[in-house]
């Protein structure tokens, strides 16, 4: 396989620039303002985020600015009713799907309210095994394929993911049973400390694709629009029954791992940070609106408030959030309260109400 | 009522239930068109067509995630794992995935799957195909583990297990598969899981047993009588949950009892009832809980594993001894 068919999609250069006009994806101009939107205000998201992190007031939190482009285009590529399968980082595409900002709070905390996602929303939960949502999406794909519904899923995993075996056990299935699905690889380029290119010999992680038999691209993951139309024609092709496709994007992510100790420092370079950083997917994206008079200082400040008044918003619903208790776990075990449980939610519900 | 095998009562139950709810679908490894390596779903195929019954690339852990995207997607899914062995490629599936689906999202997904896998001694298969491995899912909150020990059992087990919205590790014991035959209802019934069933009533020793061992403890039990002892022979049916209420009431009546399985000493379902029955009735006990189990070494597969296997002997011996205590 020449490597040229895995030569990275572009549309916007680092400068706001088209290079690929005619790979231009066919969005109106609220659109694009739109997706701008989405990122900035994702970006503050992320900002108060790690600040509420640091202050002890959230749990398990991944850090995703530098991946806006990534997350945003391709989310916003696909439909309401297609379903998400993410990781422990896709946390905006659930938000921008209909998952309230609170609840992804509490999933942080580890409140089991957290995962009970809004009625109809098709999403599961952040997956904290590295890979399982990948096999799960060719469930959820054969799934929709036999209900006949014109429905697409989409997973997301990062660098290390593409080193899991579920990984090659998922695209293979998708490709074997010809599913609706669509695996998107976000090369930030390390798996905590572990740099992409010891996780495999192989130039890019998109041309993993070929072994499954299905299509794969590689994208410019901070270029929104590449993102975008690369994933729009996955959409396209799955729901058409033309299969699943693996898009790797290249991207980076400024912070740490996770807000769970991880220094950054340790295994980067701030020469290699401040590279990145001048690829910033808003920046390129402000350039190109402001190009197109699209775009000002005062819209996106608008945003900035908006962002944080909803953050504050939600912290409030978090902290008035009743405790969960052990009687309230017990019960959401199953079903059905098999008898061992059946015992044990009565010594705790005398255990709670003595509290 | 037909007298069938066990395979044949465990491919009845299938077919009932894919013929009772359409969402119900049944995939694996040579499943389809093949119709298993055991032929457990044989003719399945031909009935129910390719798109409900079917073949699956060579991978445990990818059936394991079909079963789970396919069980959110609103169908109830029957995954085979072709050898018990092989649960260890789909183990995240299992305890780290479908067992805590409904605990995860607050109940907002369930996991209605059915895990059915061969498993057990005496039948000389390779390495890895004839452990028990329960005591690995007995370990692991969210997931039934169910093992018939009749065909009319199996039957109706395997349709409660298949009607569950909670996942459910189903057992089957390769020597009973085609070893005994018994009576079993043409028509859909269930058999209530997480209920032990009395097989052979006694005054004077409980033997708590499952799977294969309960034919060895109705033998052992058999062959007490001709002593005048008379043993209470317990099939868990379930063992995990286990029937606590049923083994307690059995040990107050009898004071003595012996836990048996086929699997290895160390850990598992033996060892967790013997702690149990402790707990709730040491006062009426007259001698220590015994256990009658494999040695704790891998399995020996092929050449010595009717020795190493315990056997209708081992309990007889075992009895006699808590009953000198």
């Amino acid at each position: 396989m020449a490597k040229h068919k895995y030569e990275t999609f572009q549309i916007l250069d680092e400068n706001g620039k088209v290079v690929n006009e005619d790979e231009m994806p066919d969005l109106s101009d609220e659109q694009l303002q739109d997706i701008m939107y989405r990122m900035v205000y994702t970006r503050i998201l992320d900002q108060r985020a790690v600040s509420l992190g640091r202050q002890g007031r959230l749990g398990f939190y991944a850090p995703v600015a530098g991946q806006e482009a990534s997350m945003i285009g391709s989310h916003y590529a696909i439909d309401k009713e297609d379903w998400i399968a993410p990781g422990y980082r896709d946390i905006p595409q659930l938000i921008w799907h209909g998952y309230p900002l609170w609840q992804s709070y509490l999933f942080s905390k580890g409140h089991y309210k957290g995962g009970q996602m809004p009625e109809g929303l098709n999403a599961l939960v952040p997956q904290i095994i590295i890979g399982a949502q990948i096999v799960q999406t060719a469930g959820i794909a054969l799934g929709l394929k036999k209900k006949g519904n014109s429905q697409a899923v989409i997973s997301y995993t990062g660098d290390g993911g593409a080193s899991q075996g579920d990984f090659y056990e998922g695209m293979n299935f998708a490709g074997a049973f010809h599913v609706p699905a669509i695996f998107v690889v976000q090369n930030n380029q390390y798996a905590i400390s572990v740099p992409a290119d010891e996780q495999t010999a192989a130039e890019t992680i998109a041309q993993k694709a070929v072994a499954a038999g299905i299509e794969g691209v590689q994208v410019d993951g901070m270029d929104a629009l590449a993102v975008y139309a690369a994933t729009q024609k996955a959409r396209q092709n799955a729901v058409d029954g033309d299969g699943p496709t693996l898009i790797e994007t290249l991207c980076y992510r400024y912070g740490p791992h996770s807000l769970s100790g991880d220094d950054p420092t340790r295994y980067r370079t701030s020469e290699e940070d401040d590279e990145w950083e001048k690829r910033d997917p808003l920046v390129r994206f402000r350039k190109y609106l402001e190009s197109k008079d699209l775009w000002s200082e005062e819209k996106e400040n608008e945003i900035v408030d908006e962002a944080k008044a909803d953050v504050k918003a939600a912290m409030k619903e978090v902290e008035e959030t009743p405790r969960q208790k052990v009687s309230e776990l017990i019960e959401i075990m199953g079903n059905e309260l098999p008898n061992n449980l059946q015992e044990q939610l009565e010594e705790y519900r005398a255990k709670e109400s003595s509290e | 009522m037909a007298e069938m095998t066990m395979i044949k009562a465990i491919t009845d139950a299938m077919r009932t239930e894919l013929k009772n709810d359409e969402d119900v679908l049944l995939f694996g490894e040579d499943v389809g068109y093949y119709g298993g390596v055991f032929r457990a779903t044989e003719g399945l195929q031909e009935e129910f067509g390719e798109d409900r019954v079917f073949d699956t690339p060579l991978a445990e852990s990818g059936i394991g995630g079909l079963a789970i995207g396919l069980g959110v997607t609103g169908f109830r899914p029957i995954m085979e794992i072709q050898f018990i062995g092989f649960m260890f490629e789909v183990m995240d599936g299992l305890a780290g995935q479908m067992s805590r689906m409904h605990y995860r999202t607050g109940g907002y997904y369930d996991s209605p799957i059915t895990v059915r896998a061969p498993f057990g001694g005496g039948v000389k298969t390779p390495e890895l195909h004839p452990d028990s491995l329960e005591g690995l899912m007995a370990q692991t909150p969210g997931i039934r583990v169910v093992i018939p020990s009749t065909p009319y059992d199996a039957k109706g087990l395997l349709i409660s297990s298949i009607r569950s919205n909670d996942p459910v590790f189903y057992l089957e014991h390769m020597k009973l598969y085609r070893s005994l035959k018994g009576e079993v209802p043409e028509e859909a019934y269930t058999v209530d899981l997480d209920k032990a069933d009395i097989k052979r009533e006694g005054d004077d020793i409980t033997f708590v047993a499952y799977g294969a061992m309960v034919h060895s403890a109705l033998k052992a039990a058999e062959q007490l009588s001709e002593e005048n002892i008379a043993a209470e022979v317990i099939d868990l049916r379930t063992v995990s949950p286990v029937d606590l209420d049923t083994i307690i009431e059995s040990v107050k009546k009898t004071n003595r009892a012996v836990v048996i399985q086929e699997a290895q000493k160390q850990a598992g379902v033996a060892a967790g009832i013997s702690a149990e029955i402790s707990e709730r009735a040491i006062l009426h006990l007259e001698a220590p809980v015994a256990r009658v189990t494999a040695p704790d070494t891998v399995y020996p597969f092929a050449s010595d594993e009717d020795v190493w296997l315990p056997d209708h002997n081992d309990i007889i011996e075992k009895a006699k001894a808590t009953i000198d205590f």
